[in-house]
Parts: C-alpha cells; structure tokens; sequence
C-alpha cells in the first residue's frame, strides 16, 4: 500500500485515494474542431511510461482534491506530487493543465 | 518414556509434562517444546514423507526452514491445519499431530513405490509423456497423479475460529529478536524512538537460545537474554511481539507481520482470534533475521537422522534433547565443530567429524582436537544406509587431484552436517533493495537499499556474537537518527570467541561414475543433484528455468534450505560464476500465511459494507425479499400469504396501476450542483439544454462518458437559478460524483460550482399510482398538488408530516407519481404516514421487481440492463433528450464519429412472442432467420423480459440492429428447445400518450 | 526433434537420461531476418511457430530480454475458457480452446490442458441477467455455456458454500465444460521446442532497444542489446511491455499497464474439482496438478512496471476466497508474485497492423491473455504471413478506438445498476 503526500493533507495511506491517470491531458474542445486522431489521442492513448511519470490522483477519501504526482512506475517511489495547474516540478512533459 | 532427554540442560520447564499425540498414539513431552523436539525426546525420528518420492524423512531443521517434517494438526474436524511445520508447533495437553502423505502408514507407506520407479521420473517427466491418447490426460493420467500430489488435507468443516488484523505505525521495525536485533531494538528504543521488535518463534533470542554458554556482560546468554527482554518489555515506546513472522515487505516501508496467538494454548479462550495481522508502517526497518545453515549435497542425505548440525546443537541446548546416541559430524564450515562439541558435552559419542574441506581452520581443528574428537580432512559422502533411520554413512576421501577414494564406513544414528550459513536476506530482496554476493563466503548479501531499512547482524553476513550485538546496536542507532532521535549506546561486551559460519555451496564431490543413491538438494520437492544437471543438459539455463522445469525451490519451505545449493550445482556445472547464473526472486511470505488472517474481519455480514434505507426495517418486518443491489439491500417484492414473487409482483402492479403503490426509492444516487457555474456544469456534463430548465422543473437527463455511450441517467430538478438536484442510478452514485468532480476540478476549475453528495440525507418515497394525488394531499402543506401547479416533472419545496418536503412529481411507472424526500430521520414516519393515509385508497408496497415490470411496459430503459457500455442515445431513443445547440457536452465529439451513426446499431425495440404467450428469457439471442444452426447470425439480445399483468402477456425489450426499422417484423428468439417467433413492437407498450403520467 | 513419449522416457532412464538433447538451441542472433516477433512469451513463441509451420517461414528469431516465458506467460493462473459476451471475442477466444485440446500432442509437450470446467458465481439479479446473457449468446456461436442452480454448483463443486450466511450468496453460476487450466510453462517450452525444431532462432537476454524504418517508413531492423538485426516483418508480442516497444516506434498505445498478482497455497490434496471464478466478489481459484489452490487476485489500482502489488488487494481476494469456501481459511498462502498487464480500454485484446508498414501488433491481453495463447499466437502469424488480419481477428484492431466499434467486455459485464 502505498504512502501518499496529499498536496493539501499530507501522506496518507493509498487506500483513501483514487488513481486518475496520466496528467496533463488536455480535453480538445470545441468538438467541430477536434480531429479524429486528436480525439482518439485524448480518449485512449497513453504513455504508459515505464519510467517517470506525471499522473493524477484524488484524494477521495479525504480532501476529495484532483492532483498530480510524479512516481516512476519501475519502483513505485513518488519524486514529488503537486496540485493541479502547476507545473511539472522537474520541468518535463507539456506545460498544460 | 523420554530416553532421549538429557538429565539436564534446556530451557523446557522439566516440572510440566505434556501429552500429546503423533499418529494416533501417545507421547510425552516438556512444557517449552515444540513437536519436533518433543519427538525427538522419544526417539521417534521419522516424521514425514517426501512429495514425489515418497522417501521416509526426518527432521533437517530445528526451525522454520523446515522441509521434511510437515504434519496436521486438528483440534477438530474444522480446526485442523495442514502442513505445519513440526519444529514450528508448540506442544500443548492433548495436541493431536499426524504425519501427512502417505498411506497405510508412515513406516510403511505404498507410495514410496515411486522411489523405486524414479528413474522414470527425472525432472520435468510429466512434459514428455502422458499424451496418448488424446483424452487420457484429463481422464486418466491427472486424477491420478493429483491424489498422488498435495500433502495435507484440506479441513471439511468451516473454520470457526476468529482472525483479527490492526494498522500499526512506528519509527523503528526490527525483524528478528537475536543478538543482533535485542541489540538494535535496545539501542532505538533508549534514543526514544517508537520500536517494535517481532519475531517468529515463541521465545525471543533467536540463535542465542542455542548457546546457553556464551557470556555478554559477564553473565551467561540466558540472564543476558532475560534482562535486556525484561528491560524492553518494560518500556512504553517498545512493542514486543514474539510468535510474529515478518511476512512481507511492501513498497513504501509497509510490513505485513503475522502474529500467531492461541495455536499453542491448550484451551483458548473463546474471543480470543487465533492469529493477527499486523500491517506497520514504519519509518526505519533494521532486518536482523539471521541466517540459515545450509546441508550438504550428498548421496542418502535424506534419511531420518540426517540433520543440520545446528538444529542438532539447538535440540541439546535448548530443549534438552539427545538426537541420537552415535553421531558423525560432516563439517563444511566451522559452525559443526561447535555443535560437535556441544553435543560430546551433551552426552552424544562423536565418532567423527568428517571435514569436507581440504583446510579447516586451525582454531576448529585445535578445539576438537583438545575435545578428542577425531577429525578426518579431505572427506566426502558416498552413501549412507538405513530404512527409517540412518546406520551408517560411507565416507570418501579426496586426493589431491580430485580423485575419490572409497573410505571408511562409519556407524552412525545421526549425520550431522553444515555447509554453513546463508543469511536470510529474503525481506531486503522484497523490498527490491539488491543483493551482493561474495565469492570469498559464497553467498548473497543485502547491498543497495530500495526502502528505509537496514540489515544488521548475520543478516548481512556477519561472523559470531559479538559482531552480531555490535551491529545491531549500531543499526539501532542509525534507524532511530534517521527519524530524529539521538542516543548512544554501548554494545554489550562479549566473552565468547565463535567459529565462523562460512562455508561452501553446492555438491560435495562425487565420484565420475553416477552412484546410484539420490543426493538431494530440495528435500521436499525431491529434487535431486542429478535433477539440476538434467535441466541443464536439456538447455534450461536461466535459474528462474531450471527453478521451474525441476521445481527446486518451489517447496513450502522456498528453497530456505536449498536454494544456494541448487545455484551452486548449476554455477558449477554451467562454468559460470553464481552472479551469472542469477537468483531466483525472493517473494512473500517469507513462511506461509493462513487466508484467514489474511481475510480478518472481512467475513460473513462484515465482507462488505451493508446499505440499509431508512425504511428498510419496516419493508423487513412486513416479509420483504430483498436483493443485493450494490452494497445496497433493496426490497424485491412484498408477498404476502404463500405468495410467490410471480404472483407478489402482479399483485403489486396491479394496484399500482389501478389504485397506489408506495416505493422505496432512498437508494437512488443525489448528488447536488450549486453555484454560479451551476447550469454552465451541467450543460457541459450531460447531453441535455439545462438553460431552458426553468426553476421548479425537473428534466430527465442522460449523461454520457467522453467516449460517447450511456453512462447513466436520471431525473434533474432545478432548485434555484444556481442549483440542481442530480439524481443517479442506485449504482452509479460514486462514479458520476466521481466523474463530475474530474471534469470540475481537471478541466473547468474556472467553473464556479460545487458538488455534495446527498444520497443518505434524503429518503425517497415513491407514491405512484392514480390515486397518488389523494394519498398524499392529506399529508402535505405549502404544495398545490393539482396537475395545472405541479405538472408532470415539477418540483416544489413544502412539508410533510412537519417535516421539510422536496416533492419531485416524477413517474417511472408511468402513472400519476411523486416522489417525497425528507430528510432520512424523517423517512420511516412519513413512510409509516403515506401507508396509513393510503389504507382507504388500496396502497400497496412494491419492490423493486415490480418497479421493473411497470418501467417495462412503460418502455423506461433501466441503465447497465438495457445498455451494456456500447450504447448512445439514439440506440435506445433518447435522441431527443440532446441539447443540440450546445456547444459541447461529454460525447459530443464521440457521437459525431461515423460509425456512431452508421446504420447497423442495435436499437431499442419492444419484442413480443407471435402467440403472445411465451415469457423470452433476459440475455436470449434475436435472429433474423428460423433454423438456424451455431454459429448464428445474431442481430440483437433481450434486455428485459417480463410477464406483463396489465396487458395480460408477456413482454419484452431488446436491443436489436436496425431495430425501429424492423417493427412489425416477425424475428426469431433461438433456445434450445427451439426457435420463438417474435414481432418487433414499439418499446412502449403501455400508455404510448402519457395520459395516465400526466394525469 | 527428440521425440517425446513414455518410451523414450523409459529407454532414457535405462541411459541414465544422459542422452536427452537441449529443448531449445541456445541461438545468437543472426543479422537478419524474414520475421522477428518481440517477446518470447507464450503468444510470442507460438507466433513464431506457426509462422514457421504454418506460412513456410523459418528464417524467424523470437527476441525476449529476459528468459522465454518469463512474463504473463509463466505468472498467470492459467484459466481457459472462450464464454465470452460478444460475437467476436467467443470466436476469437473459441478459436483458442480448440486448439487447446490437442496442443500437446501437436507440440508433442504435455501442455497439461485440463477442461475441469469454469464456474462463474453469479451473486444477484444483475449478476444472473449477465451470465445468462453469456450463455444465450455463447450458445448462438457455438460455445458451451450453461447455467447451473446454487445447488447444481454444489454438486459440481462440493467445497463452494452456497450458504445465506455470507454477505453475497451464490444465486447460481455459469458453467463452461470445455474450460481449465493448463501448465503454462509448458505452453512457452513446448513453443519455443516445436519452433526451434523448425528453425526458428530464440533469442534471450535480447531486449529491443529502437525500431528503425527505411526511407519508406517501413520497418526494417530493431536495435538490441546484441546488435541490429534485420528485417521487414516485425511483430510486437510484449505484453505489459507492448507500450515501451511500440513507443520505439513512435505509436501511443491505447494501453495501461497494470499489477495483476496471484498466489497460490501449500498443495494438498485434491479438494477444489473445477476453476471457481467470482467477478462481483473478485475471487479466481483453482488447484493445480500439485495441489496448490492457485489464486488471481485483482489489479492494483496505479499503473506500474514493478510485477509487485500492494497486500491490501490480497486481502480482498483471500476474504472473497474464504467467504465461499469457509474450510479453506486454515489453508496459508505459500508464494504470492506480480505480472504487468498491457489493459485496453474495452478489456478486448489488439491483434492488427499498424500505420507503420510491417510492423504488426498482438496485445491489450489484460489479465486473460494466457486463455488464448494458441489462438492468438495462430491469428498472429497470419496477420504477419498476410500483412493482413485473418477474419477471426478482423475486429480487434487499434482503429476501432478511432471509430468507436469496441469490443467492450467489460462493459458488458456493467456493475450493478
């Protein structure tokens, strides 16, 4: 199980939360401009990085509070988490939301 | 009878004789022993049988590395267990223990047939044969080998014993209360830290046990023991917990430990759980779990009576038992000289100690020598003799070029052996940290850590007492610095010089030609030396491979015993180095764990939450059935007499389409939107055009996922200009909460708007019925209930019965309807208030399959039923409930997908047999063609099916391709006894205007 | 090839058994290549092999960077069965039990293929539409399902506890006759044997590190730990891994890949006659030849490369286990271990080209690929012989994502309502 820093709560044990998946995945809108390949891109594809990986959490069972957290998935150690609109804390990645 | 106890010495208490019994007869034994000592201590040495072979075994260990000696031991028939390992069992009056595998008897046992037969069956045997004919494998040759397989049996009756499990957190964990962890655990508790100190046998010390001459302190290991354990127990910041095995290590420095508490009592006390399970965070781990002493690899190393000297040393000196009369000491490390001596002091004749090395260490060779124990150097084993117990054993000599000589042949009724010790990294290797092996010492230690833990003592490879007690107590300190407590310590003094543990890997040499006795290296498993060298001829190289292929390893003891041996084998014979070969991972449990303790409390009742309504206890005592819906307990139906559901759910109909039913709808999900960004959110969220919504009007709203298909669904009241009452499915709660706070939170946080489940505050009375309006009106104030005030899909704020009223006028039922929330305190009075106000009017509970019929005949979709995940909108006739203005909604953009709207979708249609009889089964299939034979071209599923009481027949729902085109079509439903012809019908099949909803 | 057979056995044993020949040539890889199939799993293996026996091509390498079978392959519960919900998936997993039931002899490799049947417990009214929706549909396509009574469970399965006393009881199960087990390294030793024998080059301790493309954009040789190796027919068998891999090649995936842990117990002796599988109360078991109840416990809830999990998802399933079969609670978990599992978002797998000519792709197995090994491996080697899908695994393609047409079981398997 692991330990979990919630940005405004502090570590707490993995069961209070939820996992949301890759972050920084921005949802096209409006959806007349959005192409199918981008569309898809949105829905279903994902890095699935082995490595370092910017990812979402919900606090659930706590703050209820959407983050995001950067762990590398070969040791599930987590680098950093931090809260949603902030930057990748190592800079990484794309810089949206 | 206990011949074999020596006249004194041990720590069993000689004043409490214990009876128990092995096999069904009747032995005695000592409080403080376990059943593998106890046995022992009346000379009975055959304990088990083997797994493949069925080869009559002894004990190898005094610990729980042991591999031979398993037994049952049952309380009753429901309280027994299998597999347990002898010298792990604590003996109490009247334990009853019984050897496993073997039939008629263990001595003597028709199975070990197979022994004589094993040159049929090398490793890996069952992947060549078995095969012909085709069939026989699964007939024939599995059953068979399956009853051959297994040790222990299963217990018949349900456990009735209670399993408890608790959350702890500390600041220092030490596994293993041996020298070296009594010392870290003293040294972090003194600096302050919150320590707990486990270990997995009944009595803390660890190997210390096993030497009651040595002196720290200026006073023997015993007194030692005794104060530095009574000086802990005495401290607040200290738990201790014996009979506690460090099972498991998870990321994040969480540890499971499972504590045994009443397998060793006699009578245990009825609330008292038989085990625990521990989960501890902890902020610093020291693991001092010691080492294992590994056996020898030599032909006959199995037979009772061949032991590992250290067990044979912890029988003497801590149990007081003699494990035989005449003993040969087969020396691959110095520690067989120190059991060798012991056990000349403890009155065992030591024939010899046979040193497999070609240089034993001077201080070893000068103790034996000033012992008078002959030492013979250079030898090795070529065999040993005896049935059920050893007689001899033949040595051989090694000449200088590696020829074997035929030596002497030594009487013997115990071998004992050391190829030294392998520290017990097991925890250090879960918790990924990586190992380092030594050449020098030949075996693995911990090197880079992955967690917050460190090794201390012979757990990291180190010699003797007082380097185990110095590390330990700097592993104390360094845990407890790194979560801020400083101390200082000294490490107790030592007085006693060891002899080192170090030794070799692998097999002792064997003459070129193959003998024809088995030299074993997983004892359990029956794998043999010449079993590795198979799997390698036949080019199974990796050791995860060769693990596999022969099994080695894969015992119930994990290769405790055997695992540095098989490695050894395999470098060897492969020329490479043991790195090269790899190690096999390292995985929980370090022993086995009972699946009750793992499962705790979660059984019966308690396996998972139960949601109850507010009216649930009066729906109970008026004999409802209820279903699981969820966590949810929801009344079914409500018979009454000798009412079967088919003909409860009528009734309940019947009167709810010709007078009033009362439902309890409490388990629907509400969840409450509010803000300024209200209406904005819920534009967004669900397909439909909630900005024409005007206040005190609800909306039936359809949400979708952003891949386009049904999600759920739900009537929404718009409270107020900034807030809307969302209700979901009974499922679907938490994951439209879920969901909707995503999309607020991740995509629109400039949304001014807030979420509140309300599920629980709110119980929900659902009065459906023409005769609603009359059943209610009594009751309530501050709402005009006429139809022009409070239309169809209207909500309005009042009071009920004095309490605060949300009254929705909404129908699934497809008559006059409203739905009373109150709050859920108030839910059982204005229940009990409704029921009472509606005697005059024929008022009927119904449940939830009745709610089902009425939906049906209604042509309401029920979301997860009707839909399966593939559905949009338009499939099931909700096109209309789109906002098609809007500029986005979840799904849009999936909806406009071609294939979203190619023809060929499954549409929602109403089905109902030709002859108007036959009652389709939910799920059957819909084809276009009679006759058809497997694989069948299917265009479409039941969804719903049920028998209609208002229109007298059966009807049904179904998704089917191009289904509104078809209607009026004849289709086809195949079941096994035969095609039904169907006609496609609208959906709606009951008050296709709405008169009756609206009325 | 060394013929296997009880008189081989018995003539080896009379020698020793010093003359059995390796299973499989320890190969170096060659510098090219007809095909190359990533991945020396199961699905991996047999690709190879029925590219070599089945489409004439023997120049094939097998590249996997750890050891064959090492994967889901030798970490799963070995669970067969095909009763699938929708049309394609029963075919496609159909497909599979069929050729299950001579695999050993066609490899001659005692594959250990068991049909001892597959329970699967229903728990409430919405478990029990589900199931017999199965069973309809099951029955249309040719596949043997059928519904048993709590009490035709029992009697199918004497230890399950089909009690009011527990939280969820049984209200029935579906049953799949032709369902089992089987021993699954077996599965990857039989492959890579037959394979070899063929010709086929296994390569282990060879993991792909690039996918380089000609000036066509067409793939012409992978990067390894041991070299370039040439070729213009690449298939990507990498399970977990599959994102990794392909990610060489500049393709997101729409994969996550998740902890999926198992555990067995001590072996004792026969006590549990068929595979239970509970999904509303996430409990998988069955009792392998040896004896051990082998358990599936479920997914964790984070992706992750680690093959470990958390404890907590243990205990769940053991308490499941323990509910339905109370006399199994003194029973002790002897070996728990963690594979990777490549999940697609419909729960169905991907068995396809791609947009990158000659690079094909078999994944999205989730946590049942092991059920389809010969299947899928045979559709696999199709694909690659054809550069085109055989109509079996037509539908299973990476555009059915774009263009909405999932296959989606496990919204067919939908939660309670």
């Amino acid at each position: 199980m692991l330990l979990i820093h919630c940005p405004y709560c502090g570590p707490r044990p993995e069961l209070e939360f939820s996992y949301g998946g890759e972050a920084h995945i921005a949802r096209p809108s409006p959806p007349e401009s959005v192409s199918a390949d981008d569309w898809v891109a949105f829905l279903y594809l994902r890095a699935n990085r082995r490595g370092l990986q910017a990812e979402r959490w919900r606090h659930v069972r706590g703050c209820a509070r959407f983050f995001n957290a950067l762990r590398d998935t070969t040791t599930d150690q987590f680098l950093a988490t931090y809260r949603c609109g902030e930057p990748r804390p190592d800079g990484g990645g794309s810089a949206s939301p | 009878m206990m011949a074999w106890r020596a006249a004194h010495g041990g720590r069993v208490d000689r004043s409490r004789p214990i009876e128990f019994s092995f096999d069904g007869r009747s032995y005695r034994g000592l409080a403080g022993d376990t059943l593998a000592s106890a046995l022992l201590a009346n000379g009975v040495h055959l304990l088990g049988r083997s797994f493949k072979y069925h080869r009559p075994r002894g004990l190898l260990s005094a610990g729980s590395e042991e591999p031979n000696a398993l037994v049952t031991v049952a309380r009753d028939a429901a309280r027994s267990a299998p597999n347990l390992r002898a010298t792990q069992v604590e003996i109490y009056d009247g334990l009853r223990a019984h050897s496993q595998n073997r039939w008629p008897s263990l001595a003597w046992d028709l199975g070990s047939v197979s022994n004589w037969l094993a040159p049929l069956f090398p490793a890996g045997f069952y992947y060549k044969t078995f095969m012909w004919p085709r069939f026989a494998w699964h007939r024939w040759y599995e059953p068979r080998i399956r009853a051959a397989a297994g040790l222990g049996r299963a217990p018949v009756g349900a456990d009735p014993d209670g399993y408890a499990q608790r959350f702890a957190h500390c600041d220092v964990l030490v596994i293993g209360a041996g020298a070296a962890g009594l010392a870290a655990a003293a040294a972090a508790a003194r600096s302050g830290a919150r320590v707990i100190l486990c270990d997995e046998q009944a009595e803390m010390g660890g190997g210390l046990l096993d030497e009651p001459a040595a002196k720290i302190d200026g006073v023997n290991s015993a007194a030692w023991l005794k104060a530095t354990i009574g000086q802990l127990g005495l401290q607040a910041n200290v738990t201790l917990l014996p009979r506690t095995t460090a099972f498991g290590y998870f990321p994040h420095n969480m540890l499971g430990l499972c504590e045994r508490l009443s397998d060793h009592l006699d009578a245990p006390p009825p609330d008292l759980p038989r085990e625990r399970l521990w989960q501890v965070r902890a902020r610093e781990v020291v693991l001092a779990s010691g080492a294992i002493e590994r056996p020898l690899v030599f032909p006959g190393n199995d037979r009772p009576g061949v032991m590992l000297a250290s067990a044979a040393r912890s029988y003497l000196n801590r149990y007081g038992v003699r494990v035989g009369s005449r003993a040969v000491v087969l020396a691959g490390s110095d520690a067989a000289y120190a059991a060798a001596l012991d056990l000349q002091v403890g009155g065992v004749a030591v024939s010899a100690i046979a040193d497999v090395r070609p240089e034993p260490s001077a201080p070893a060779l000068a103790a034996a020598r000033t012992a008078g124990i002959r030492v013979i150097q250079g030898a090795t084993v070529l065999a040993t003799a005896g049935r059920l117990r050893i007689r001899n054993v033949t040595l051989g000599t090694v000449r200088p070029g590696g020829t074997i000589g035929r030596g002497e042949i030594l009487a013997c009724d115990a071998l004992l052996m050391s190829g030294g010790f392998t520290p017990s990294i097991h925890l250090h290797s879960q918790s990924r940290g990586k190992l380092l092996w030594r050449e020098a010492e030949r075996f693995f230690v911990p090197g880079a850590t992955a967690e917050r833990e460190r090794s201390a003592g012979a757990a990291r490879g180190l010699d003797g007492l007082g380097a185990a007690l110095e590390d330990g107590t700097q592993a104390g300190l360094a845990a407890a610095a790194a979560c801020g407590f400083r101390g200082s310590a000294t490490p107790p003094l030592v007085a006693t010089n060891e002899l080192s543990s170090r030794g070799a890997p692998g097999a002792l040499p064997q003459p070129g030609h193959a003998a024809p006795a088995k030299a074993f290296v997983d004892w359990q498993n029956d794998v043999t030396s010449r079993d590795l060298e198979l799997a390698m001829r036949e080019g199974f190289s990796s050791i995860e491979h060769i693990k596999r292929y022969t099994t080695t390893g894969m015992a119930t003891d994990q290769g405790k015993t055997s695992g540095l041996n098989a490695l050894g084998i395999v470098a060897h014979g492969s020329a490479r180095a043991v790195p090269e070969v790899g190690l096999t991972t390292f995985r929980m449990p370090y022993t086995p764990v009972s699946f009750g303790v793992l499962a705790g409390y979660d059984r019966g009742q308690q396996f998972d939450p139960v949601r109850r309504t507010p009216m649930h206890d009066w729906a109970s005592a008026r004999g409802a059935v209820f279903e699981d819906v969820g966590m949810w307990k929801r009344a079914r139906y409500f018979p009454q007499g000798a009412e079967d559901m088919h003909a409860a759910v009528a009734r309940e109909c019947r009167s709810v389409r010709g007078a009033c039913g009362l439902f309890d709808a409490s388990t629907l999900g509400k969840i409450e939107v509010v803000g300024p960004g209200a209406t904005e959110f819920m534009n967004r969220m669900y397909v439909n055009n909630w900005t024409s919504l005007a206040p005190g009007r609800a909306r039936y709203g359809v949400l979708l996922r952003d891949d386009g298909f049904i999600y759920d669904d739900g009537v929404v009241a718009r409270l107020a200009d900034d807030r809307y009452h969302v209700t979901t499915t009974t499922g679907g709660a938490a994951r439209v909460l879920q969901l909707m706070e995503d999309y607020r939170q991740s995509e629109w946080p400039e949304l001014k708007v807030w979420l509140t489940s309300t599920t629980e505050q709110w119980a929900v009375i659902a009065v459906q019925g023409p005769r609603a309006r009359d059943v209610i009106a009594p009751l309530v104030a501050g709402v005009d209930l006429s139809a022009g005030a409070l239309a169809h899909m209207s909500v309005a704020r009042g009071t009920i019965c004095g309490a605060p009223l949300l009254l929705f006028r909404v129908s699934f039922s497809g008559e006059l309807g409203f739905e009373i929330n109150v709050p859920a305190d108030n839910g059982t009075a204005v229940w009990e208030a409704v029921y009472a106000a509606g005697q005059s009017h024929g008022i009927t509970p119904y449940g939830t399959e009745a709610m089902h019929v009425l939906r049906a005949e209604k042509g309401f979709i029920i979301v997860g039923q009707d839909t399966d995940g593939t559905v949009t909108p338009d499939d099931v006739g909700l096109a209309w409930a789109i906002g098609k203005a809007k500029p986005d909604f979840l799904g849009k953009r999936s909806l406009a997908r071609p294939a979203m709207r190619a023809p060929g979708r499954k549409q929602l249609v109403g089905l109902l047999s030709v002859d108007r009889s036959r009652l389709l089964e939910e799920g059957a299939q819909v084809v276009a063609n009679a006759g058809q034979t497997p694989p069948m071209q299917i265009i479409g599923h039941v969804t719903s099916a049920y028998a209609s009481p208002t229109l007298g027949h059966p009807i049904a729902l179904a998704m089917v391709a191009d289904g509104r085109a078809r209607v009026g079509q004849t289709l086809f439903v195949p079941m096994p006894g035969g095609d039904i012809a169907v006609e496609v019908t609208s959906p709606v099949f009951y008050d296709r205007e709405g008169a009756h909803l609206n009325g | 090839m060394q013929k296997f057979s009880a008189w081989s056995l018995l003539k080896q044993a009379f020698g020793g058994h010093r003359g059995w020949q390796p299973q499989w040539r320890r190969a170096a890889p060659q510098s090219s290549y007809d095909a190359i199939i990533v991945g020396g799993g199961g699905h991996g293996l047999g690709a190879a092999y029925y590219l070599a026996s089945e489409h004439g091509m023997n120049r094939v390498a097998v590249l996997e960077k750890g050891w064959i079978g090492g994967g889901n392959t030798g970490r799963n519960t070995t669970v067969i069965r095909s009763n699938y919900l929708f049309d394609e998936s029963a075919r496609l997993y159909d497909h599979a039990v069929k050729m299950w039931r001579d695999l050993s002899q066609h490899l001659n490799y005692n594959v250990m293929y068991s049909p001892r049947g597959v329970l699967m417990l229903a728990h409430s009214v919405h478990d029990m539409q589900v199931s017999k929706r199965h069973i309809h549909a099951n029955r249309c396509n040719g596949v043997d399902n059928e519904w048993l009574s709590p009490a035709e469970c029992k009697a199918f399965c004497p230890p399950l506890n089909i009690g009011h006393d527990i939280r969820y009881p049984v209200l029935g199960g579906a049953l799949q006759r032709r369902g089992g087990t089987a021993r699954h390294d077996a599965v990857a030793w039989g492959y890579a044997r037959a394979a070899d024998a063929l010709g086929v080059d296994i390569v282990e301790n060879c993991e792909v590190t690039g996918i380089c493309r000609d000036a066509n954009g067409a793939v012409e040789a992978v990067e390894t730990t041991r070299g370039r190796i040439g070729s213009r027919k690449i298939g990507v068998a990498a399970a977990g891994n599959s994102s990794v891999v392909m990610g060489l090649a500049g393709i997101r995936l729409p994969l996550e890949s998740f902890p999926l842990q198992a555990l067995v117990s001590e072996p004792i002796k026969p006590v549990l006659p068929c595979v239970v599988m509970s999904n509303a109360i996430h409990a998988y078991v069955s009792q392998s030849d040896k004896g051990e109840l082998v358990i599936g416990a479920g997914t964790d809830a984070y992706t992750s490369y680690t093959q470990r999990g958390a404890l907590h998802v243990n205990l769940h399933t053991l308490a499941a286990i323990c509910e339905l079969f109370p006399a199994f609670r003194r029973l002790r978990m002897l070996r728990n271990w963690g594979g990777i599992v490549d999940v697609s978002p419909d729960r169905s797998p991907i068995i396809c080209k791609t947009a990158v000519p000659g690079l094909y792709l078999n994944c999205g197995w989730g946590t049942g690929g092991f059920k389809a090994t010969p299947g899928s491996a045979h559709l696999f080697a199709w694909t690659i012989a054809h550069d085109e899908p055989h109509p079996l695994n037509a539908p299973f393609t990476l555009e059915r994502f774009r263009d909405g047409l999932l296959i989606d079981e496990a919204a067919a398997a939908a939660v309670a309502h």
